[in-house]
């Protein structure tokens, strides 16, 4: 059964004078629990790709249907919903709040679901001692290595208990070996039933998916 | 649940403020002085015209008086030879407005006669206010000894004398007062009462009663000292034929005090051929203080409110600052899922409750400068609720409309040009 399902979809940006077709003509499905790496060279579209798939940007034309609701006509507020129930995000450069602790991090999203105090608390709790920061619950980001604090987005990334993560290039930020720990714990949350998507151009990382997308001007190169 | 969410909106807002707290601490400033100045230049507007509305309460809100003035015309004619002028108010004028205004409840005629008194050799000029027992109702004053003449003394012509205390002070001395005889003129008059005069002071307002009154009958006036005067005009003596100086007249209700100060000006037109008289009425001078009261704390308030306007333009440099600084917060918050109203709430609440501190320091700075300028100056300062008030809506409404403009800019900020900003 496909949580994702691109009809068509592309999207242009007029650079200038000139139109660039970052996403031409794009149909593909992800089915719900899959692990998808999606890949590519710079300009290969990828980052397009991710941002309509995360619901931060819309397609100029095509149709986009998340768990069969077509979301590609969708306004802005109902876009913000739909982030923030569907979709966890995991970054590159993390983006963490710096002045938060790891707690008050975690509990973000839950702040806009209008969870009570004590419960976010206790849920941001949790997801801690799952990424295995249960110590570091009052540390401040700035005082954690760079796989810590990627832990830290993925556990926030998990808060509202979204259907599929979207992971922009998660390790290309860090060293091997954390890269690679990071990547245990996706590989973890999609045995637990997660649709994990991810974009990198790292094929050593790409091969913990289960499914990889190559992406070349805009189109869908091969399906692996 | 609503209301803890708006209180965690609240308390997120001063968490990021307390982030920058000289930054934030310069921007309330400028709303403390905006407020602070607001309310305490009302606060001293408002003591002045307290002031003002004190000296004309003096005088009966609810009373007219009437003075005889020598007329222009009569002015002019009688310098050079030594005849009799006749001029002012009459007894017949008295009995008028008694008799033909339905409004009038009390009044009192007034002889206003300088006379010298004596009491062994002690001597003091005095000013004789030959009246009936009405005047005491109309002009109130605590009586500290003895009693005030009646209706019986002024039927009887009774040669007895009301001293204030002031006279009393400087005539009697350390003597018993009550009981004793003084002279005026030439005639002797027992004191039966003393009463506390109004020390008459400042402006154009004059309050009916001096503290050199002697209060006697006026039939006694009449009997002793008549209707005629001498009066010493540059070297040279002139008559005057006056029968009453001073008319006061009360009405029943304030809302009658202006159509029957025109009736009596109607009435008195009629018989007098010369304008030899004046009509003061003391609510018309209130209603006046009162108009200048408002426009004199509309123009110091919008000085102050100049103050104010520069404490919001700091609140709203220091805002859009912050969202500039804070581009990649907002597009992490936007792609978690904040709707663009949140983020609007978000900022603004920032700015309000920027303002809201500001506003309320500033109110205990306005508050304390009133005392200060009281302590040093001995000017009448009052701060009202409203003068308070009305600043702290200003400063929420102003964190309102300053902090608009740099929350919606947040609000518009790309979630994914945001997340790319370093």
């Amino acid at each position: 059964m496909s949580i994702v399902k691109f009809e068509n979809i592309h999207k242009y940006y007029q650079m200038g004078s000139e139109k660039v077709r970052a996403l031409d003509g794009i149909s593909v499905s992800f089915d719900k629990g899959s692990f998808w790496a999606i890949m590519g060279h710079s300009g290969s579209g990828k980052s397009t790709m991710m941002n309509i798939l995360g619901c931060l940007d819309r397609p100029t034309s095509g149709q986009y249907f998340l768990e069969d609701k077509d979301v590609s006509i969708l306004d802005d507020n109902s876009l913000s919903d739909i982030r923030l129930k569907y979709i966890g995000f995991v970054f590159q450069s993390f983006n963490l709040m710096p002045h938060l602790s790891v707690q008050k991090n975690i509990e973000l999203p839950l702040y806009y679901l209008g969870w009570e105090a004590d419960k976010s608390e206790e849920r941001a709790r949790e997801l801690a001692c799952k990424v295995g920061l249960g110590e570091r619950l009052n540390h401040k980001p700035a005082e954690l290595s760079g796989g810590q604090m990627q832990r830290v987005a993925v556990a926030r990334s998990l808060a509202a208990s979204p259907h599929i993560i979207l992971a922009d290039e998660p390790t290309g930020n860090l060293d091997s070996v954390t890269g690679e720990q990071i990547m245990h714990l996706l590989a973890e949350l999609n045995d637990e039933g997660t649709t994990i998507i991810m974009v990198t151009h790292e094929p050593d990382i790409a091969n913990y998916a289960k499914n990889r997308l190559h992406m070349k001007d805009g189109k869908v190169e091969k399906i692996e | 649940m609503h209301q803890s969410r708006f209180a965690r909106n609240i308390l997120l807002g001063i968490e990021n403020l307390l982030m920058h707290k000289l930054r934030s601490f310069l921007t309330m400033l400028g709303v403390v002085f905006g407020v602070g100045s607001v309310v305490a230049m009302l606060a001293v507007g408002e003591g002045a015209s307290r002031e003002a509305m004190k000296q004309i309460e003096k005088l009966g809100s609810n009373n007219i008086i009437i003075n005889s003035i020598k007329s222009i015309e009569e002015e002019s004619t009688s310098t050079q030879h030594s005849h009799m002028s006749v001029y002012g108010l009459t007894y017949m004028d008295y009995q008028r407005i008694n008799e033909s205004f339905p409004n009038v409840r009390k009044s009192a005629p007034a002889k206003l006669i300088r006379k010298e008194s004596r009491v062994d050799a002690r001597t003091l000029e005095l000013r004789i206010v030959g009246t009936t027992q009405e005047w005491f109702e109309l002009v109130p004053r605590p009586v500290l000894a003895g009693k005030i003449f009646g209706k019986s003394e002024v039927q009887n012509l009774a040669p007895v004398v009301v001293l204030t205390e002031f006279g009393a002070r400087k005539l009697l001395a350390t003597k018993n007062s009550i009981g004793q005889n003084i002279r005026i003129g030439g005639d002797s008059f027992e004191v039966i009462g003393i009463i506390k005069s109004e020390a008459a002071q400042a402006g154009s307002i004059q309050i009916p009663d001096q503290q050199i009154d002697a209060y006697i009958p006026i039939s006694t006036v009449k009997k002793y000292f008549g209707d005629v005067f001498f009066k010493r005009t540059s070297g040279s003596f002139t008559l005057e034929q006056i029968e009453l100086h001073q008319i006061i007249v009360q009405t029943d209700d304030i809302a009658n005090v202006e159509s029957t100060a025109a009736g009596i000006e109607r009435m008195l037109k009629d018989f007098h051929k010369k304008t030899d008289y004046e009509i003061s009425v003391p609510l018309a001078l209130l209603k006046q203080a009162e108009a200048t009261k408002r426009r004199n704390n509309i123009v110091l308030g919008s000085i102050a409110s100049i103050s104010l306007l520069v404490g919001g333009i700091g609140i709203m440099n220091i805002m859009l600052a912050s969202v500039t600084e804070r581009t990649r917060e907002i597009g992490i918050r936007r792609a978690i899922g904040a709707r663009r109203s949140q983020i609007i709430t978000q900022f603004l609440i920032e700015a309000v409750v920027l303002s809201t501190l500001g506003g309320i320091v500033g109110m205990a700075v306005g508050i304390g400068i009133p005392y200060i300028i009281t302590y040093f100056s001995e000017m009448t300062t009052v701060v009202t609720l409203s003068s308070i008030l009305l600043p702290m809506i200003i400063s929420i409404a102003i964190g309102i409309i300053f902090g608009l403009y740099p929350a919606v800019n947040a609000a518009k900020v790309d979630p994914i040009i945001a997340l790319r900003h370093e």
